[in-house]
């Protein structure tokens, strides 16, 4: 099993950015993706997320399970929409340009299309800037940007060791379910759903209590070393604000702003290809 | 303040620990686990506190960290002084000034993504500045040599750098004393002694106060120590210099391990005295001995090996790679004939625990076969392998999951689908060969360690496999609970006929309970021989990053051949238990 969705050292400007900038970052943008339902504006921050990836030097193949697994997802999505609401893009666009039809009640017209390829779009956007942000700041930095937005650091801290140790966990987990089933309690897919559900759960309870032995000692460990001492702490891997960092962040809100306004510019979320 | 020790004036500043009528009770216990406790441990002094596991030699590590009371929650009576400070008052985080704390060698310690985060761990928590704090890491990895690798991951380093790592931590601090708790256990031998080498020297070099609670005595006493306290049911038992304990009959009736070469000479006919400085074989005078010694190891009346002659497990030209791309195991080819107890050895990450994923089936090898009893079962599943190979993992805990007994040992039957009262007759049958049967209507928690390791034992046995792969059987067990994990694997092996394979860096363990041992190291094959031969060559220690066992140096010391002494001793260790 590879891990996924932790950090990868690296070296570009998008890792050598700021923690907190990159928070923020991702915040705004997720905000901005998920209010605007303008196709331009989405495509335009698509193209400029792709491009991100691109200079962040992430490997696609580090984030095809992932890509994979939301695709499957949007495809369903994109299917409950049209199953509960066949007329939605009628509805929200106002003319009806009939493409065919299934039924009397499933009709397939341009605006039903082009609505719900502009909300799968929206989540395009989204999602890989989610991604980018998880692979590119270390778990460490990013509890000190957390903190640096007034999280407690008791908080960060326990985010930022619960994100570092999911590889850990997951090796344990193959561990665990190998010596299961050299015992004969199978978990491959050969086995019922039912029967494999309860294979599953007679695994938790070992890796609870090896997890809860790990835990047992990190926090002894980390109690030794004065963790918890003052209400403040410092952090090592802190990095300075740079003037990449003010770029960025000047460029995402001047972005969003664009966006935004562009969007509502005619008073609607949405933009009409129709009239 | 002045206080007296033993006659001689020592100033209150001298005075590191000092316990007076010291008892502690957890919360969750009925009876204390220390009781009272007087102790006075010196400034500069090099201390090792040994006992059987259960005897209060951890519980006494943790009320001078802190720990207890403060994170385990108990009562104290009586008075502890940390330099002249009552550590009750101090708490947790005062105590930290004075003792750093090294942790077991399990990942788990640390705490930081690099190095240096990990060694500015605890100056992050004193709110000192980023600054300061980059310069004050550098410096402490300059004093353990591990200033190039302060951007590197800590899980990636070896053994040795990791000790080097925690080390730093607790250093950086300018502590006053060290203690450090069980640090060889999850150690592969070569690295264990190069700890304690680290430890001596950085004692040496900084004159701080070292207190190293340790139940692997003979590793210890490699670099010596000024005295060894001895614990037991929470008292202190001993507290002594080495020499007069080995040379006592403490660690028999206490369940510590004596060092191989005193057990050798005691074997030998040897009188143990500890005017000849016997705490390790090297300082030893070995004039007096040296001539029984030799006529021990001439007198080889030795009964001629087992003949194992079925070939039950045959692997050939195993690969594999794993995804990552790190290749794990080469072209390795060996067999096992029915009825054998062999040891795979070999250094952390030279690929032991690959190899058994890969007889076990749980990762499909690149190239090669496995043929057992005659039958190609590369290709078969793990459940369809379970039949034939079991296999126990390191942590009992780690295995069981139901809370019966008799529910978890069923397990693997149940889920044959296996009709309840087959189930039930091979369910006792099992428990009986492992001595559970009085336990069958137990709940699994009531269980020690030992027990627990059985009952996972039986979970597989049950299910009527002909070999056995074992995964550390015995790691971080004291001497008593070894004794007892590998007598019963013995008998297993003699008298049920069961094929037992252990994966271990326990050269005691490879020494005493195997004739065979099959030596990894990079993922290759570099030695398959008898045990005493694979541990008295040379060329295969030091490739494999084993350890000489100190029958090696004595052997050196007497002059004679090592591999004519360690197939003595194992052969007379043979006799003893036969009779």
């Amino acid at each position: 099993m590879s891990t996924l969705l932790s950090y990868i050292r690296n070296d570009s400007p998008i890792h050598r950015l700021n923690g907190a900038t990159k928070l923020i970052i991702f915040l705004v943008w997720s905000l901005t993706g998920m209010i605007s339902f303008d196709a331009r504006a989405l495509a335009v921050m698509l193209v400029i997320g792709i491009i991100a990836f691109k200079v962040s030097k992430v490997k696609f193949k580090d984030i095809s399970f992932v890509i994979t697994f939301i695709s499957v997802f949007l495809l369903l999505n994109f299917i409950t929409i049209y199953l509960f609401s066949p007329e939605e893009g009628v509805r929200i666009y106002g003319t009806r340009h009939l493409l065919f039809s299934f039924s009397d009640r499933y009709t397939v017209t341009a605006e039903q299309l082009f609505y719900e390829l502009t909300v799968t779009m929206k989540y395009y956007t989204v999602v890989p800037v989610a991604l980018l942000f998880v692979l590119t700041t270390d778990p460490s930095e990013f509890a000190s940007s957390l903190n640096k937005l007034r999280v407690p650091y008791k908080v960060s801290y326990a985010v930022a060791l619960a994100l570092r140790y999911i590889p850990d966990i997951q090796a344990e987990f193959t561990n665990i379910s190998h010596a299961q089933q050299a015992r004969g309690i199978d978990l491959s897919r050969k086995a019922k759903p039912w029967t494999r559900l309860k294979n599953m759960v007679a695994i938790l309870i070992p890796l609870i209590f090896s997890s809860l032995d790990r835990i047992t000692v990190i926090s002894n460990a980390m109690e030794l070393r004065n963790f918890g001492k003052y209400k403040k702490r410092t952090w090592y891997s802190e990095k300075p604000f740079g003037r990449n960092d003010a770029a960025a962040l000047i460029f995402i809100l001047l972005l969003s702003a664009a966006v935004l306004i562009f969007t509502f510019y005619d008073g609607s979320r949405h933009y009409n290809p129709f009239c | 303040m002045k206080a007296c020790i033993k006659g001689t004036e020592v100033k209150m500043e001298n005075i590191a620990v000092k316990f007076e009528n010291f008892s502690f009770r957890y919360n969750s216990q009925k009876e204390p686990t220390l009781k009272n406790i007087s102790l006075t441990i010196k400034k500069g002094e090099k201390v090792l506190v040994i006992g059987p596991s259960g005897s209060g030699k951890s519980t006494f590590g943790h009320c001078i960290n802190g720990l207890a009371p403060f994170s385990y929650k108990g009562d104290v009576t009586g008075k502890l002084d940390i330099f002249g400070n009552d550590a009750s008052k101090l708490g947790i985080f005062g105590l930290s000034k004075y003792v750093g704390t090294v942790l077991q060698d399990s990942d788990c310690q640390f705490i930081g993504l690099t190095v240096g985060e990990d060694i500015a761990f605890s100056m992050e928590n004193e709110c000192v500045e980023t600054e300061v704090m980059r310069q004050r890491v550098l410096q402490s990895a300059i004093t353990v040599g591990m200033e190039e690798f302060l951007t590197a991951n800590p899980f990636q380093l070896s053994g040795g750098q990791k000790q080097r790592v925690s080390l730093a931590g607790v250093m950086v601090d300018d502590v006053e004393i060290l203690l450090f708790d069980e640090p060889l256990a999850n150690l592969d031998p070569a690295t264990g002694k190069y700890a304690i080498e680290l430890i001596d020297d950085l004692q040496k070099q900084s004159g701080k106060t070292v207190i190293i609670i340790e139940h692997r005595l003979e590793d210890v006493l490699h670099r010596g120590a000024d005295r060894v306290i001895l614990f037991d049911d929470g008292r202190i038992i001993a507290d002594m210099p080495p020499a007069e304990l080995l040379a006592s009959n403490l660690l028999e009736l206490h369940g510590i391990r004596e060092p191989l070469f005193i057990s050798a000479m005691k074997k030998a006919g040897c009188p143990i005295r500890a005017q000849d400085n016997i705490q390790n074989v090297d300082s030893m005078s070995i004039e007096s001995h040296r001539e029984k010694l030799m006529r021990w190891v001439g007198d080889t009346a030795k009964e001629p090996d087992r003949a194992y002659d079925t070939d039950l497990l045959e692997v050939r030209d195993l690969s594999f790679r794993y995804k990552s791309g790190t290749r794990a195991v080469k072209d390795i080819s060996f067999s096992v004939k029915q009825g054998e107890m062999l040891a795979v050895i070999g250094k952390n990450g030279a690929g032991k625990s690959t190899l058994s994923k890969l007889i076990c089936g749980m990762e499909k090898p690149d190239s090669g076969t496995i043929i057992f009893e005659g039958r190609d079962i590369t290709g078969d599943t793990i459940k369809e392998r379970s039949l034939r190979i079991g296999f126990a993992m390191q942590n009992p805990n780690h295995m069981i999951c139901k809370t019966m007994i008799m529910d978890e040992v069923a397990l693997g039957l149940k889920a044959r689908n296996v009709p309840q009262d087959i189930i039930r007759e091979k369910v006792e049958k099992t428990l009986k060969i492992c001595g559970l049967y009085p336990f069958r209507n137990w709940p699994v928690a009531a269980l020690s360690y030992g027990q627990k390791k059985r009952v996972t034992i039986a979970s597989v046995l049950v299910l009527e496999p002909r070999m056995l792969i074992l995964d550390e059987p015995t790691a971080g067990q004291d001497y008593r609970h070894y004794t007892e994990i590998m007598e019963f694997l013995k008998e297993l092996n003699l008298k049920n006929g069961i094929t037992i394979m252990m994966i271990t860096h326990d050269m005691h363990l490879a020494l005493e309970y195997t004739n065979r041992a099959i030596v990894l190291a990079d993922g290759c094959k570099i030695a398959d021989d008898a045990t005493s031969a694979v541990l008295s060559d040379d060329g295969v220690i030091a490739r494999a990053n084993l350890k000489k066992t100190s029958l090696y140096d004595l052997a050196v010391r007497i002059g004679t051949e090592p591999e004519a002494l360690i197939r003595r001793f194992i052969d007379h260790k043979g006799v003893e238990v036969r009779k």
